[in-house]
């Protein structure tokens, strides 16, 4: 049996008392993150406001897509009319990671389809981040959910107010939007620290001067699959390599 | 500019790509534990994705005139900061604070 959580008859004095217990807990732990996230949606809000894009394009891309990085590229796409492929394609690519979180992310105590519909659809980083430790196993629907909530609340309002404050920055003030290519160069740098895989670098900058050359605009519908190609490959002769060896 | 429709078509597809990779994993979860193709590119697949962002984000860049060289002295100090101190935010900061100076004043377009 499971241990009892927010399915037990509320009006039990002890219930509640989990109940609020919960609810400060995802706030100690959504906070935890929030020292990040707060700075990088303001960022994210003042770039929106400096696109010529109309404002509403921060609340509502920072609800539906909440996925950080990939809303800073899309930023950059939808301002050059990229078409929906490569939209995809590079949606596809960025979020890869994602596929991981199912491994150890605690959805077996989100209950009902509707939490579980809303608890993948906001499982972030931070959201995967928090809940590594063993003992998140055990975490309440609540606990869980309610993280998940504070963290979108802070994402959704940080970039909401930075697309308003930024609408006031002067026209002389210009040159904002290198954070763009800042966010993805220091990605990259953190990457790179973490697999220090030279040649994949190399084959990627390749990839990309050859798309640009041959597609121009729509250079990563070419380089990110022929990216990807280059490391299927790569891994069936590293296998070959092991098997024969 | 683009227009409403292709701005919430746009949402809609990074979207739902975004939560297929999301929720169609824990579905999969045996085949998943099974798979080495899966882990080797989750794990090979950022650095090169980060670079050819980059290199996208820079397309429209020419490296030889005035606001070039701020781009690229931006770049320089984007790397150096994140070398030197490794803090995300103060490298995105400081690097576009650099950019921002530099093409506001002395190396406009």
């Amino acid at each position: 049996m499971t241990p009892p959580t927010d399915e037990c008859a509320v009006g039990d004095a002890g219930t509640q008392h989990a109940h609020r217990q919960d609810l400060r807990l995802a706030l100690r732990d959504s906070m935890s993150v929030g020292f990040a996230t707060v700075p990088t949606g303001l960022a994210y809000g003042v770039l929106v406001s400096q696109s010529g894009l109309d404002w509403w394009w921060a609340p509502a891309s920072a609800t539906v897509i909440f996925a950080g990085s990939l809303e800073f590229i899309v930023l950059g796409m939808v301002t050059a009319l990229a078409p929906l492929s490569q939209i995809a394609i590079t949606s596809f690519m960025v979020n890869f990671r994602h596929v991981f979180y199912s491994l150890s992310f605690p959805l077996h105590r989100v209950h009902g389809a509707s939490a579980k519909a809303y608890s993948t659809y906001t499982l972030t980083d931070e959201a995967y981040a928090l809940t590594t430790a063993p003992d998140a196993q055990t975490w309440s629907r609540r606990r869980i959910v309610t993280m998940q909530a504070l963290i979108q609340a802070y994402w959704v309002a940080s970039a909401t107010v930075g697309v308003v404050g930024g609408s006031f920055i002067p026209d002389s003030v210009k040159g904002l939007d290198f954070a763009i290519t800042a966010l993805f160069l220091v990605l990259g740098l953190e990457a790179f620290r973490t697999r220090r895989d030279v040649p994949g670098a190399l084959v990627a900058m390749a990839c990309a001067v050859v798309g640009h050359l041959a597609f121009g605009e729509e250079m990563l519908v070419f380089a990110l699959p022929a990216f990807a190609a280059f490391l299927v490959a790569r891994f069936a002769v590293i296998r070959r390599r092991i098997t024969h060896a | 500019m683009p227009d409403t429709p292709y701005l919430l078509a746009a949402l809609a597809v990074s979207a739902g790509v975004t939560w297929m990779l999301r929720a169609v994993p824990f579905t999969l979860i045996a085949q998943l534990r099974r798979s080495r193709l899966i882990p080797y590119l989750a794990a090979t697949m950022p650095v090169g994705v980060m670079t050819v962002l980059t290199i996208y984000t820079m397309r429209s860049v020419d490296v030889v005139s005035a606001p070039g060289y701020a781009f690229m002295a931006a770049v320089v100090v984007t790397i150096g900061l994140h070398l030197w101190r490794r803090n995300v935010l103060l490298s995105i900061f400081g690097g576009t604070a650099v950019h921002v100076i530099l093409v506001s004043t002395i190396l406009g377009s």
